[in-house]
C-alpha cells in the first residue's frame, strides 16, 4: 500500500491532496478490496493518461485525455489563453489539454460527448478509485441543485 | 430587466465598453472613467482582477456604477473563488440590482502580478454559468432556496482567436446551454479569425441563441499593440497591422483607424448583434468611433431613431 501516495502526488498542487495518513485512512477504513482497487487504477492510469485520482473519470467523454492535466483543471472546454501553437497559456511547453482531447474525441466513435456539460469536481472524491465511485454509484455525486440540458 | 436585456431584446443594435480597473480615488475615480462613454453604450463591464492583478472587487465597482447611474455588467472570474464564494457574490450582486452577469474562468495567475497565488478554479466558466442559471431560477446548488429569485442576465466570452479554433463555436454553443444570453467575444485582431467564427456560429445557430458582440480594442501606439500580442494570453496582433502602426505619421490616430475598421467590419458581419468596446486610451475615442460609424447615442437608440441593419 505504500506505493499509493506515490502515485497519487502527480495532481496539481492546488487540489486538496490527502496525506498519507488521511489516505491510508482511506484506503484501509473503507476495506481492503477499495484500497487495492485505487492501487491498481492509478498504477495503470497514471503512467498512460497521467492521471490525477479525481475519482470521478470523465477520460471518456474527453478523449481519452485527462482535463486534471490542465493548470486550470477545466472540464469543459480550453480556456481562452492557449496559445496560436496549441500550447498551455501556463506551461508552454506543453500542448493545451484540450486541444488534444478536442482532436482526439473527434476519432472516437461517442465524439458527441464531448458537448456533454460536465458537472463540478466533488472534491470529496479526490484519492479515491473511479472505478468504485462508478459502480457504487458515488461518482453520480452531482451539487443537489445541477440542472443541465441534456 | 436590465437596459441591456431590454436593448437585445428589442433587436437594438448594442454597445458595451469596458470599465478601466480602480484602485485608488474613491467614487470620483470610476465617474472619470465613465464619463468617457456614459452617452453612448447600455452597459459597461466591470473586470474582475483582469490579468490575474488584484483591483477594486468587481462587485464594489459594478454597484459604484448603478450609484453613478449606469448599467453594469459584473464580470465573476472562477480562478480566485470557490463556488460558495461565487454563489454569495451573484446573490449579493442580485441584492443590488445587478443583473447583468458575465461568467468567465480567467486568465491564470502565473500571468500575474501574484503568480505565488493559489489558483482556485472550484468551477469552471460553463459550470459558473450552470450556478447562475440555478439562482435565477430561485436555487443555490445546495438545492436552498432564495425567495424571491432574483432575475439575472447572463453572460459568457468566447475566443475566436485563439486554438483550437473549430471548437470555438462549439464551446459557446455548450455556454449557451449553460444559461449564457449574451456573448461578449475576446478582442480578435484577426478579421479572418472573427470571420470564420460567425459564419459557423450562424450557421450552428448559436446567433440565435446568445447575442453576439464581437470585441473592440482602442490603443494608441505600435507598443501597445506588441505588447498585447507578446503578453496578453490568447491574443495575438497581425505583425502588418503593427508594422501599419509603427510606418504612420500619427501612429495614435491609426491605432483608432484601425480600430473604426475593425468596428465596421465586425459589424458587417451576419450575427453580430452589437460591440464591446475596450479603450486603453485615456480620451472621448469610444464616442469619436460611434460617431464615425454612424451610431447615435444611447437615447436616441432608445427613442427607437436609429436603425441599423443587422447583417443576415
Amino acid at each position: 500500500m505504500s506505493v499509493l501516495p506515490e502515485l497519487a502526488r502527480g495532481r496539481s498542487g492546488r487540489t486538496p491532496v490527502p496525506s498519507v495518513e488521511t489516505l491510508a485512512i482511506r484506503t484501509s477504513g473503507d476495506g481492503t478490496t477499495r484500497g487495492v482497487v485505487a492501487a491498481v487504477e492509478a498504477a495503470l492510469k497514471k503512467p498512460v493518461f497521467g492521471c490525477h485520482m479525481c475519482g470521478q473519470c470523465v477520460l471518456h467523454s474527453t478523449g481519452l485525455t485527462c482535463p486534471m492535466n490542465c493548470p486550470k483543471t477545466l472540464r469543459n472546454g480550453p480556456c481562452g489563453g492557449v496559445r496560436p501553437n496549441g500550447h498551455c497559456e501556463v506551461k508552454p511547453e506543453m500542448r493545451c489539454v484540450w486541444v488534444k482531447a478536442v482532436s482526439r474525441s473527434r476519432k472516437l466513435p461517442w465524439a458527441h460527448e464531448i458537448h456533454d456539460i460536465r458537472r463540478p469536481v466533488d472534491n470529496r472524491l479526490f484519492g479515491s478509485s473511479s472505478w468504485v465511485n462508478l459502480l457504487t454509484k458515488r461518482d453520480h455525486s452531482a451539487p443537489k441543485r445541477w440542472d443541465v440540458p441534456t | 430587466m436590465s437596459r441591456l436585456e431590454h436593448a437585445i431584446q428589442a433587436g437594438r443594435l448594442v454597445l458595451t465598453a469596458e470599465l478601466p480597473s480602480v484602485d485608488g480615488g474613491g467614487l470620483e475615480a470610476v465617474r472619470r472613467h465613465l464619463v468617457r462613454f456614459a452617452d453612448w453604450v447600455d452597459a459597461a463591464n466591470v473586470t474582475d482582477n483582469p490579468a490575474a492583478v488584484a483591483h477594486a472587487s468587481s462587485i464594489a465597482v459594478a454597484i459604484a456604477l448603478a450609484q453613478l447611474g449606469m448599467e453594469p455588467v459584473m464580470q465573476l472570474v472562477s480562478r480566485d473563488r470557490n463556488r460558495l464564494a461565487l454563489e454569495a457574490e451573484i446573490v449579493g450582486a442580485a441584492l443590488h440590482g445587478i443583473e447583468n452577469i458575465s461568467s468567465l474562468s480567467g486568465a491564470d495567475v502565473s500571468a500575474g502580478a501574484e503568480p505565488d497565488a493559489r489558483r482556485v478554479f472550484d468551477l469552471d466558466s460553463t459550470q459558473l454559468l450552470v450556478t447562475a442559471r440555478a439562482i435565477s431560477q430561485g436555487c443555490y446548488l445546495s438545492g436552498r432556496r432564495i425567495e424571491p429569485p432574483p432575475h439575472l442576465f447572463l453572460g459568457a466570452v468566447e475566443n475566436p482567436g485563439a486554438p483550437p479554433y473549430d471548437y470555438r463555436v462549439d464551446r459557446a454553443l455548450k455556454k449557451a446551454r449553460a444559461g449564457a444570453q449574451f456573448l461578449q467575444l475576446q478582442i480578435t485582431f484577426d478579421h479572418g479569425r472573427l470571420r470564420a467564427f460567425m459564419a459557423e456560429a450562424v450557421a450552428k445557430g448559436l446567433d440565435k441563441q446568445v447575442a453576439i458582440m464581437p470585441s473592440i480594442c482602442l490603443l494608441r501606439s505600435a507598443r501597445a499593440l506588441r505588447f498585447m500580442d507578446e503578453n496578453v494570453p490568447g491574443i495575438s496582433v497581425p505583425q502588418e497591422l503593427v508594422q501599419r502602426c509603427e510606418r504612420a505619421p500619427s501612429p495614435d490616430e491609426e491605432c483608432f483607424e484601425i480600430a473604426c475598421e475593425q468596428a465596421e467590419k465586425a459589424l458587417g458581419l451576419p450575427g453580430v448583434r452589437g460591440l464591446h468596446l475596450i479603450s486603453f486610451r485615456r480620451d472621448d475615442a469610444i464616442g469619436r468611433l460611434c460617431e464615425r460609424l454612424g451610431i447615435p447615442k444611447r437615447v436616441e437608440r432608445e427613442a427607437g431613431e436609429y436603425r441599423r441593419d443587422i447583417a443576415v
